[in-house]
């Protein structure tokens, strides 16, 4: 195995450029990065705040008994907040939006780099690129780069949007800025450029076996399922995000990309690439 | 072939997918500054041997070197010398012609104060600037491929590697490539290696061929010399000033004539003759027969009846075609 030689960083950010300049040009790719944050980040938040002061004070302490109940005892404290609209509010916006948030980078990241990877096959301008002068390690970091820079963009104007549009609407029922809190600030820094990796990871590996964008694009959803069980484990009682569960499922994503970006690099080969063109 | 610098040497070179044979164990050498036409069906082992000379696909076996070059462990070095235009190269649609050629500039790692002058020029060579902005999605055919040769040609390749390059043009665009080909080579001292299955583009431009067979060189040598070797007798085109019974009757009398062919409609007489001490006694018999002779025109054979018959079994032998 050929020890592998310093990136021409040149070379990678041209590459880069090229990626970024198609995908925003791209209607099928950049709908969903617009339409997925939008939705998830302000209408649904924005709608909860506006519907909590509505609701009936005795269902709320209902609703609120239940959720309560799932969360460990010495975490409650975290919620002790005056009247059950309040807790209601920031159990559900801090704590069952958590998970939903890593959607995000993961979405962003998997849809750029279908494009980029079975995408560019499928336009065939991926065999151009072989013929130049990139080394193959120069190319899969152009390509990962191109997808991953985005989606920690994305995140950071979702996770700015979000803090903005919760406290804003949520300040009938708070009366006070809550969010974000630690363990948010640390799902942003720490854990949403990690899953980004995962999302386009998986991608990379699809679409060697695939040859269509469409292709890459669907099978790349099955990489959500790891964040929809985590939702569900916290619906459901058996899992609470405390910030040293939030920094764990971190250092894990960022150990699987690291072995995966080994693999990526080790596997995508120009001579395996061309044979399957 | 010894005074002139080989720009690609290739020995026993083989390609196997599978239980296929792509290439098989090619030998074959390439001179600085020729133009090379690498002729075949599809599937005749051309694109794959351009994959293996730029070192993108690994041989199974066979060594090779590309302007000394070893395509597989200095491919990187290898491609900022080479360029190649794939039978299959598409355009980034949602970029611009100067987007395109911007980026590859710098993958090529062009001079960063030279990019825009370099662009500039090629843009204006092949009649791209006045559309240098507008989004490649939008060209014709022929705009397309004219902008993927400049991009083949953005960093002044020392081999130029074209794989079917006049797919799809009209007439009018081929012409133009086929200028570009032979500018570059004789006026740039540029190789060019040209995969085609287009018989009069190769005969029109290359120096040599090699035709393919199934990964195997079944003929190589200049065209003039390969079809030189392949005739047999001499196809003649008489016009005549009527075609009638007794011209036929002469005609038939001479058993050794063949492929003959009576076009009445411009009363020519298409035939071959074994041997040019035939064509005296032939004309004389026409005239006997009363025939008035407006012209008589030996047919120089050419790579397309040097292909076909490569293909119907009278195979000269590979190395002897070769004047070089």
């Amino acid at each position: 195995m050929k020890p592998l030689q310093k990136p021409d960083w040149r070379s990678v950010h041209a590459l880069m450029a090229r990626d970024l300049l198609v995908v925003r040009r791209s209607k099928s790719v950049i709908l969903p990065i617009i339409l997925v944050p939008l939705l998830l980040l302000v209408l649904l938040p924005a709608g909860i705040c506006i519907a909590m002061p509505m609701m009936d004070t005795a269902d709320t302490y209902q609703d609120l008994k239940q959720l309560m109940a799932m969360i460990p005892p010495e975490m409650q404290a975290d919620f002790a907040y005056d009247t059950p609209q309040q807790t209601l509010l920031a159990l559900i916006l801090v704590h069952m939006f958590a998970p939903l948030f890593l959607i995000l980078p993961m979405m962003v990241a998997s849809t750029i780099a279908a494009g980029s990877f079975a995408g560019e096959k499928e336009r065939k301008t991926l065999e151009a690129l072989l013929y130049t002068p990139l080394s193959d390690l120069e190319l899969i970091l152009g390509k990962v780069m191109s997808a991953w820079l985005p989606a920690l963009g994305v995140t950071m104007v979702g996770f700015l949007l979000y803090s903005i549009v919760v406290n804003a609407a949520g300040w009938p029922t708070m009366g006070r800025v809550f969010f974000p809190n630690a363990l948010w600030v640390a799902l942003v820094i720490w854990v949403a450029p990690a899953a980004a990796g995962l999302g386009l990871s998986a991608v990379v590996l699809i679409s060697s076996k695939v040859s269509t964008f469409q292709d890459a694009y669907q099978l790349s959803g099955m990489v959500v399922l790891p964040v929809v069980l985590l939702m569900l484990g916290q619906v459901g009682g058996v899992i609470y995000l405390s910030l040293p569960f939030v920094l764990l499922i971190g250092m894990l994503l960022w150990l699987i990309d690291a072995g995966l970006l080994w693999l990526g690099v080790r596997t995508f080969r120009r001579t395996e690439i061309i044979a399957r063109l | 072939m010894d005074v002139q610098h080989r720009a690609i040497e290739i020995q026993g070179l083989t390609r196997r997918f599978g239980e296929t044979l792509a290439v098989d164990h090619l030998d074959l050498n390439i001179l600085a500054g020729e133009i090379f036409g690498l002729l075949g069906h599809n599937g005749a082992g051309k694109t794959t041997t351009v994959r293996l000379l730029n070192g993108v696909l690994t041989p199974t076996a066979g060594h090779v070197r590309v302007l000394g070059l070893d395509p597989i462990t200095q491919g990187t070095i290898l491609r900022r010398q080479t360029g190649v235009l794939t039978e299959t190269a598409a355009v980034e649609e949602r970029l611009t012609g100067r987007e395109i050629l911007t980026c590859f500039a710098h993958l090529y790692r062009l001079p960063k104060n030279m990019i825009e002058h370099r662009i500039a020029d090629l843009l204006d060579e092949f009649g791209l600037a006045e559309y240098a902005d507008d989004l490649a999605g939008t060209y014709s055919k022929g705009m397309r491929q004219r902008l993927l040769l400049a991009r083949t040609l953005l960093h002044s390749p020392r081999i130029l590697f074209l794989d079917e390059p006049t797919t799809g043009l009209d007439p009018a665009g081929r012409r133009i490539v086929h200028e570009l080909i032979l500018q570059q080579s004789h006026h740039d001292d540029r190789t060019v290696v040209l995969c085609t299955h287009d018989l009069v583009e190769a005969q029109r431009l290359c120096d040599r061929v090699a035709v393919l067979e199934r990964g195997r060189i079944v003929a190589e040598g200049s065209p003039a010399a390969l079809a030189k070797q392949l005739q047999q007798g001499v196809h003649l085109h008489i016009e005549l000033s009527e075609i009638t019974p007794s011209i036929q009757r002469a005609v038939e009398d001479f058993s050794d004539i063949q492929e003959v062919d009576w076009d009445r409609t411009h009363r020519v007489l298409s035939l071959r003759v074994p041997v040019r001490e035939m064509i005296p006694p032939l004309l004389t018999a026409l005239v006997e027969a009363g025939a008035q002779i407006f012209s008589v025109v030996p047919q120089e054979p050419t790579l397309k009846d040097v292909y076909f018959a490569l293909h119907t079994g009278a195979r000269p032998h590979p190395s002897t075609g070769d004047e070089q």
